[in-house]
């Protein structure tokens, strides 16, 4: 397969959402698409499938509610069991109320932190990471769609200007 | 395609006629450009607050908490006052930038980055005072439930005070990274457009190489979801917790069942109120008039108007519920006749003056979109919610069970001194975010701008025809009007082909299109529309004279006389000449 995509870039969402789906619709693959906003319905018209990231911070946030669980049982009933205001620590069940407050901050706690890392990480973006969007104008007022190149170079250009692109690029893929 | 359509009963979020590319270059304004005389002044006096602060508080480590005010009746005083109300302003920020998304108002989203930086920069505050206050703070560690060399005797997680730690530092970090996330594109809106090698390096580094794919967005999104409802429920927490520390207590006026929710109402009314204070100013300052609008400070004072409600109705059941109860200590609570007749009636009054009566005024829609009204209320609810901590600290313990040990309360300069400089910081860290920082959540904007923005509301709203000029005779308008409507397609067709005939063609094989945005008055939609009369370059806008222009509004129906109005060929001369 070679190597080059076509950018064709767009001055407006509404223009670019309708041109994702004409390409989409004459089956070429788009290779990528770079916007200064979150267009919506963008991902649905790209075929993306949905994220799971909110699936992940439930499971992230049982694990804390066990972390909590564990630690206070270990801590408060186990180890040193103590008896603090007349009210002493016997089985983690019946001290619970007393424990609710930090088993609901380390749930969230956990839930919160552990979605944003495993999202910088799918995503890729951590301190000292280069930028890899082809036009610094995507993150101000242009959208870019990358579409791959298979020998028809002539006929995609005229299709994308087609589709309403104001600027059109075939490039090496990076 | 997506609809844009929004109620034309619904005023407009971004006034001015503004594109994409205006919002971005509004935003980093205040980036790009440099700091005038006032920033300097405001920035000196905040600084030298904070310098005395840090002073005082190196008095206290240093000699020890004796230099405070404390006495063994009064043995919380401002600085749990202190502590109290700057986490109760941290609350506003997640209000805004979480309860708002969840509830889907777009109006939260000009002011949602300034509030929840202040949301960090006021928790940053709170935690400084519980740490001071252990005496010896190097020892701070010992609140984290770590193995000891007391054998391992642990943290006692049955305790409020030990809730808050958790509390607080997961409000912190959790506000903190909710916040980074969403700079993120809006760092590498600045990085892009950075000139100078240095600032370049800089935001690249903050902006953690944010590309804006479409996968991110749709990750971003969930994400910026999945926060929102992490963090309201930790929002209500968080000063849930911190009323657990009075409310768990056995001295009367603290140990009370209504103060979690009335807690967070105050929290929030106190914060909406801090909200206001900056926002009122940084508009003015950095320009922003046209995102954080009139529509914003009245939707903040109507949410300080229900909050204060809430206070109102948790005083009154306080002191009815004192007298009711007949117990003779419940009548020198904070809310008692007692409190109202009694050595600090001042400080009762103050309560009531500034938390109840003052902010009653903004049931008035003429004050309530009065700016400087506003700003004069939201200073004093700031006073207001810092005295019903006092009364509820101070006046609680000054008078306790055994009147022999009934006392009053003096601040020592130390008190004076901590509290100021926290103010200072405060204000540091905001002035300081307020010149590097994108301070509008730029991309957020943009999403909202072709169904909030005062230009595209009106185009709609006046059927495409925005902005109706404005000439000297009203008749030739309607005429043009009804021309437009009655043309043919046919004589569009050849008005189009008589107007790309004296202002030449373009021919896409051996010319590159001119980026028309650049010229002023031409967005990105009226741009698409130029496109497709045939028009791509400067040098055939420059060639337009008076019968072109009317040839161009006849096509295109709307944007009439704009082009004459704003001198595109003038403009356009210009452009290719640079």
């Amino acid at each position: 397969m070679s190597s080059k995509v076509i950018q064709a870039m767009y001055n407006d969402d509404d223009v670019l959402m309708s041109a994702v789906k004409e390409t989409r619709a004459a089956h070429h693959h788009i290779e990528e698409v770079y916007t200064p906003f979150p267009v919506h319905g963008l991902d649905k018209a790209m075929g993306l499938a949905p994220t799971r990231l909110a699936i992940t911070a439930f499971i992230y946030g049982l694990l804390g509610l066990s972390f909590a669980i564990w630690m206070m049982n270990f801590m408060m009933i186990e180890d040193w069991p103590q008896n603090i205001g007349g009210k002493p620590n016997v089985t983690y069940f019946k001290n619970m109320p007393a424990f609710v407050p930090i088993m609901f901050e380390l749930t969230v706690f956990f839930a919160a932190h552990l979605m944003v890392i495993t999202f910088y990480m799918r995503s890729k973006i951590w301190p000292f990471k280069e930028a890899e969007n082809p036009d610094p104008r995507t993150t101000d007022d242009m959208f870019l769609m990358e579409v791959s190149v298979d020998g028809n170079e002539q006929e995609l250009t005229s299709f994308l200007k087609g589709t309403g692109a104001v600027e059109i690029k075939i490039t090496e893929k990076h | 395609m997506a609809s844009h359509y929004e109620a034309p009963i619904r005023e407009p979020l971004v006034i001015g006629d503004k594109s994409y590319h205006d919002v971005s270059v509004d935003v980093a304004a205040p980036i790009e450009g440099k700091a005038n005389k006032q920033w300097w002044m405001v920035f000196g006096i905040a600084l030298s607050a904070f310098i005395w602060g840090i002073g005082c508080i190196s008095y206290t480590i240093g000699t020890g908490i004796g230099v405070w005010g404390l006495n063994k009746t009064i043995n919380w005083a401002w600085d749990i006052t202190n502590f109290v109300w700057w986490v109760g302003i941290g609350h506003a920020g997640t209000l805004i930038s979480a309860v708002l998304l969840l509830f889907r108002q777009k109006w939260r989203m000009g002011i949602n980055r300034s509030a929840e930086a202040m949301t960090i920069f006021a928790v940053v505050q709170a935690g400084t005072f519980p740490i001071i206050h252990m005496g010896r703070p190097w020892l701070a560690y010992w609140v984290l439930p770590i193995p000891n060399q007391f054998g391992s005797l642990w943290v006692n997680f049955n305790s409020p005070l030990l809730w808050d730690v958790f509390a607080i530092s997961t409000y912190l970090s959790v506000s903190l990274v909710f916040w980074w996330t969403g700079l993120l594109p809006d760092f590498a809106m600045i990085r892009d457009r950075a000139t100078k090698p240095f600032q370049k390096k800089i935001y690249s580094l903050l902006s953690f190489g944010w590309t804006g794919r479409a996968k991110d967005w749709q990750r971003f999104e969930e994400v910026s979801l999945v926060l929102a409802g992490l963090a309201t429920p930790l929002v209500l927490s968080v000063h849930t917790i911190v009323s657990f520390d009075f409310a768990t207590s056995v001295v009367p006026g603290w140990h009370s069942t209504i103060f979690p929710p009335y807690f967070v109402a105050g929290a929030i009314f106190s914060g909406f109120a801090m909200v206001q204070t900056l926002l009122i100013t940084m508009r003015k300052v950095s320009n922003l008039e046209n995102y954080i609008t009139i529509v914003h400070i009245e939707n903040m004072n109507k949410v300080i108007l229900l909050t204060g409600g809430i206070v109102t109705v948790a005083y009154l059941t306080e002191y009815f519920i004192g007298w009711y109860s007949g117990i003779s200590y419940e009548n020198y609570t904070y809310l008692s006749f007692g409190a109202a007749t009694g050595p600090y009636a001042w400080a009762f009054w103050a309560l009531i003056i500034c938390n109840l009566i003052v902010p009653l005024s903004l049931w008035s829609k003429k004050l309530r979109v009065n700016i400087v009204w506003t700003f004069f209320v939201s200073i004093v609810i700031n006073i207001g919610m810092w005295f019903e901590r006092f009364d509820i600290i101070v006046i609680d313990l000054s008078k306790d069970r055994l009147t022999s040990t009934w006392t009053m309360f003096q601040p020592t300069f130390v008190d004076i001194g901590i509290f100021i400089g926290t103010i200072g910081f405060f204000f540091v860290l905001f002035l300081l975010y307020a010149r590097t920082f994108p301070v509008i959540a730029q991309a957020e904007v943009k999403s909202i701008l072709k169904s909030s923005g005062d230009n595209f509301k009106k185009h709609r709203d006046f059927g495409g025809k925005y902005p109706i000029e404005t000439p000297t005779s009203v008749k030739t308008v309607v005429q043009e009007t009804t021309e437009v409507v009655s043309d043919s397609p046919e004589e569009k067709a050849s008005k189009t082909t008589s107007l790309i005939d004296s202002l030449g063609s373009f021919d896409a094989s051996t010319d590159t299109a001119d980026d028309l945005k650049l010229i002023s008055g031409v967005g990105p939609i009226l741009e698409k529309t130029l496109n497709t009369i045939g028009i791509y370059k400067f040098e055939q806008v420059s060639k337009m004279t008076d019968k072109e222009y009317s040839l161009l509004d006849s096509i295109m129906g709307s944007f009439q006389g704009r082009a004459k109005r704003d001198n595109w060929a003038e403009q356009a001369k210009n452009l290719i000449n640079k």
